[in-house]
């Protein structure tokens, strides 16, 4: 038995399914990181640690002329999202109901999205996890408050700030839901899409990204940002009651930068 | 003791295959334990003897359900297949012939080999994937 004890919910097989199927359509659209990153796993959830290669002198010898080094690793995060499923909502489903109301867990997967989104753009000091925005080399280029028609122009200095840096392409473009909603609405003079405009300059796709300040620009060529996935993505049991059963998404990961040269940050504000 | 449960050179199979292989031998040999058990039952006249063997011929169900559902869990097809056809009213055939036309679709992005995780996880039913995940796994390549 996994430890999601998920045998343990009273929720029969076409529930279960109803459930999973909810979780996957609304995470995926908001986990804009797995979009941009490199993703290895998942190793399980007994996976406790990625190794980083590095060691750190202790500062005692155990044994006169004995030296001591210590591995230095990366403990993965545990993300938990709770949330309830009304039984009679279940019973529904079970009884061919495809209205079913899951708000509870749309918003537990919008939580859940957006906190793997800002550990990987922004970081997670608490886990010792370092953001994509938080680590670049170049100098972040400010989009402003209001300036949706100017995003080409910011967007092309990221570019060349990247490729300056030998770093190669294809780019992505990791948009917050303002900026994004803001490119999709505008047209540049002559009618041309400013969407298309963007994804012509990066190379790569443009991804709504919620938790993320402004935009960043990443490379895509592999190898720079490092997603390491323990437990995917999973729907757990927690209890139940009466009236509704108590339910949980989770998953642990850790997330590393291994070129802090291959991003440029776009905050709202420098 | 014999390793003719590997069809193929045993140390060019990885690990995973290889415990599905003997998890495979030791499905068909609670399999063959029901059968001889049965027909001991059909013929002995002792009735303390017939009632031994069929408390042992209960731990061999037991056994056969616990191999099978390990193996299940380990191929999404598989399982995906066998929900279709276990313990569903109707007729057997009918349902083995839509649950295996059911999973087609999806065979390629669910792989029918065991899997111990690395990528996306496989369906489950169309539901969890074989680590009881969402499969969801990584999305580079997707748009919006």
């Amino acid at each position: 038995m996994s430890h999601l004890l998920r045998e343990h919910a009273p929720i029969t097989a076409a529930g279960w399914k109803e459930v999973d199927e909810e979780a996957r359509e609304r995470l995926t659209p908001a986990l804009a990181a797995r979009k941009l990153v490199d993703f290895a796993g998942p190793l399980g959830w007994e996976h406790s640690a990625t190794a980083l290669g590095r060691v750190a002198a202790l500062a005692d010898e155990p044994v006169r002329g004995v030296a001591a080094l210590q591995r230095r690793v990366l403990p993965l995060v545990e993300l938990r999202a709770p949330f309830t499923v009304a039984r009679e909502e279940l019973r529904a489903i079970d009884r061919g109901a495809v209205d079913a109301d899951l708000d509870a867990l749309d918003a537990a997967a919008q939580r859940i999205a957006v906190a793997e989104n800002l550990a990987v753009f922004h970081g997670l000091a608490s886990a010792g996890i370092e953001g994509i925005a938080q680590v670049s080399s170049h100098p972040p280029v400010p989009l402003g408050e209001d300036a949706c028609d100017r995003y080409p122009t910011h967007v092309a200095r990221a570019v060349e700030m990247l490729l300056s840096a030998g770093i190669e392409g294809p780019y992505g473009l990791a948009l917050s839901p303002e900026a994004y909603t803001g490119v999709v609405e505008t047209t540049e003079r002559g009618g041309y899409p400013l969407l298309d405009h963007l994804k012509k300059i990066v190379g790569g796709p443009l991804v709504w990204a919620p938790g993320v300040d402004g935009a960043v620009v990443v490379s895509l060529r592999g190898g720079d940002f490092l997603f390491e996935s323990g437990q995917d993505l999973s729907v757990g049991y927690e209890r139940h009651d009466e009236q509704a059963v108590h339910l949980y998404l989770e998953e642990s990961f850790s997330f590393r930068v291994a070129t802090p040269e291959a991003a440029v940050a776009l905050p709202v504000n420098a | 003791m014999g390793f003719d449960q590997y069809h193929e050179p045993a140390d060019e199979l990885p690990p995973e295959t290889r415990t599905f292989a003997r998890m495979c031998a030791s499905l068909t040999e609670e399999a063959e334990a029901i059968g001889w058990y049965e027909q001991r039952l059909a013929v002995e006249p002792d009735a303390q003897a017939r009632a031994i063997m069929r408390d042992a011929q209960g731990e061999e169900f037991k056994h056969f359900a616990m191999d099978l559902e390990y193996l299940l869990r380990r191929t999404p097809r598989w399982r995906e297949i066998a929900q279709g056809v276990l313990f569903q009213p109707g007729d057997v055939v009918e349902h083995g012939e839509e649950a295996e036309a059911e999973s087609g679709d999806e065979e390629a992005a669910a792989g029918d080999a065991p899997r111990s995780g690395g990528g996306p996880g496989g369906s489950f039913g169309g539901a969890a994937a074989a680590d009881g995940s969402l499969g969801i796994g990584s999305l580079k390549g997707a748009t919006l």
